[in-house]
């Protein structure tokens, strides 16, 4: 009869999906694990040991120890510098996404602006932003302006691409199902297409805000009298190999550190497609 | 429970057309002139092959797509956009992957702006009726596919439609789950009785589960042949598929798609 079979499948199921929760809480062997850490440590100790038996001296290459060292004592004068940085790239990142993201949906929504801007968009995703650098130093001088557009023009372009992207691959299905519940597109927007495009979206900010450090820095570069770059600069006219690393591995912290950040609030606000296996 | 009390909604369809514009001059005749009444609380199946506009029938009873020439009205109310009494369920799942199963079941009422903690419970029992009690919380990526369309149809009942429309619901699944879900379709509707259009390219799956079969065949989309299947409820696999009847019908519909090519007799 229907009803025992129904009972019969479900109990079925059930073991099934006991099945699948399991599969997900088991995670490889140890070394799998670790490997990234494991392969980090291998590494830094083989840079450790091969700096002083080759002979070459910390003002060429210094041992990651030194450098290490050089951070913790340098905190203070890193941390006002990053200060300035991640202000720049901040602000550059939010820059980007309040005037990509309109401008994304303008072009998922609108078919002639789509082709009236695609091209311009292409074309100036293709000026290498470095070489604005000066130009932006001269036009807006020595100040926060230039960094925070120089970010912000290098980590605009990913962040209208993957949100038309993620936007423009939803299945049309799903609109017509949401349609059939009698949906506005306001409702269909923000039910379907909004939370259906955010994986992509925040892929596009994750490759946004890395970008977003490099314009930053290479602002500092060109013209200025603080921030990591500047800092640089500085350890580099001193011949200050130490600093100078101490420096790199304080930017690519930011960089990290903001990576991370997008991460967490992706995972607190999508959920993974193939999370469960 | 409450649903016993649903009535299913009358369906009226009148010289109803559905033309395709192609980019070229050579316009599609998806739908041609349909005529079609369906009694409040009956289950039609429509069947027929790939292109003979059974998906466009169910796409203009939805409200998705106008009318080329023609009306439908449901429970006497002209259908031009969504209509309120009428749940879907497509061909595949379409659960939202990023929300539980509870609240896959509930977004018809929340995109009605209707009180979701009062249909809370009612979407519990639809779960539990599908045997998928306690499978509220999981996400549909930790179900399998019977499951998961299981849930589509909970979905597209939680409004308690008087018309429920399933556009070859059960054609992404295997064999073996297929024929569990056509027993409990018919058990869930034997409950309900309300009005169900059931599209399907299955011969088998129509007269076992439907009171009348309506043959198509395209280019264009008409309706060669409107057959009552009088097959005792509740109908039993295997006691039914060995029926003289059932043979019967199945043969009826069979040779229509043979003698106009769709199927090669052999």
């Amino acid at each position: 009869m229907a009803s025992t079979d129904v009972i019969g499948a479900a109990q079925a199921q059930k073991k099934q999906g006991k099945g699948m929760s399991s599969k997900k809480k088991s995670r490889g062997p140890w070394l799998e694990r670790y490997s990234a850490l494991i392969l980090a440590v291998v590494l830094l100790g083989a840079w450790q040991v091969l700096v002083p038996w080759s002979g070459l001296s910390e003002f060429v290459l210094p041992t990651p120890l030194a450098i290490a060292k050089r951070i913790v004592n340098e905190l203070p004068l890193l941390a006002s510098h990053a200060y300035v940085t991640l202000f720049e790239v901040v602000a550059g990142f939010a820059m980007a996404v309040l005037v990509g993201m309109p401008l994304a949906l303008a072009i998922f929504y609108s078919r002639a602006f789509e082709r009236a801007i695609y091209p311009i968009l292409v074309a100036l995703q293709t000026v290498p932003k470095v070489a604005l650098a000066p130009l932006l130093v001269l036009y807006l001088g020595y100040g926060w302006a230039p960094k925070i557009t120089l970010a912000f023009l290098i980590s605009f372009f990913p962040i209208v691409i993957s949100t038309v992207v993620g936007l423009q691959s939803l299945d049309k299905n799903l609109v017509n199902l949401v349609r059939s519940m009698g949906a506005s597109e306001w409702q269909t927007f923000f039910k379907v297409r909004l939370p259906a495009a955010l994986p992509n979206i925040f892929g596009g900010f994750k490759v946004a805000v890395s970008l977003a450090v490099i314009g930053a820095v290479i602002g500092e570069y060109v013209a200025a009298e603080r921030g990591l770059g500047y800092l640089q600069l500085q350890a580099n006219s001193l011949f200050d190999t130490t600093l100078n690393f101490a420096t790199v591995v304080t930017i690519s912290g930011l960089g990290v550190m903001l990576y991370f950040i997008i991460d967490t609030i992706e995972a607190r606000f999508t959920y993974k497609r193939d999370a469960a296996k | 429970m409450s649903a016993t009390t649903q009535m299913g909604a009358a369906v009226d369809i009148s010289r109803l057309s559905k033309i395709y514009k192609t980019r070229e001059d050579d316009d599609v005749l998806a739908l041609d002139k349909i005529d079609l009444k369906i009694e409040p609380g009956s289950f039609v199946a429509v069947v027929g092959p790939s292109g003979c506009g059974k998906s466009t029938l169910l796409s203009l009873l939805a409200g998705l797509t106008p009318a080329s020439t023609g009306s439908i009205a449901i429970d006497g109310d002209g259908v031009s956009k969504p209509h309120p009494k009428t749940g879907v369920v497509f061909q595949s799942d379409l659960l939202l992957y990023w929300r539980t199963v509870l609240d896959n079941i509930l977004l018809p009422i929340e995109i009605k702006k209707l009180d979701v903690a009062k249909y809370r419970a009612r979407a519990e029992e639809l779960l539990a009726q599908v045997g998928l009690e306690g499978f509220g919380n999981k996400y549909p990526s930790e179900l399998s596919g019977g499951m998961r369309q299981r849930v589509a149809i909970c979905r597209a009942l939680i409004q308690e439609p008087g018309l429920l429309l399933m556009d070859e619901p059960f054609g992404a699944l295997d064999a073996l789950t297929r024929e569990q879900m056509i027993m409990d379709l018919q058990s869930m509707w034997l409950r309900l009785r309300n009005t169900v259009l059931f599209i399907t390219h299955g011969i088998d799956e129509a007269v076992f589960l439907a009171d009348r079969v309506l043959v198509m065949s395209p280019r264009p989309g008409r309706v060669d042949l409107d057959l009552k299947i009088d097959l005792p409820r509740p109908r039993q696999w295997s006691k039914t598929h060995e029926d003289k009847d059932y043979h019967g019908y199945v043969r009826q519909i069979r040779a229509i798609f043979e003698a106009k090519g769709i199927l090669v007799a052999h």
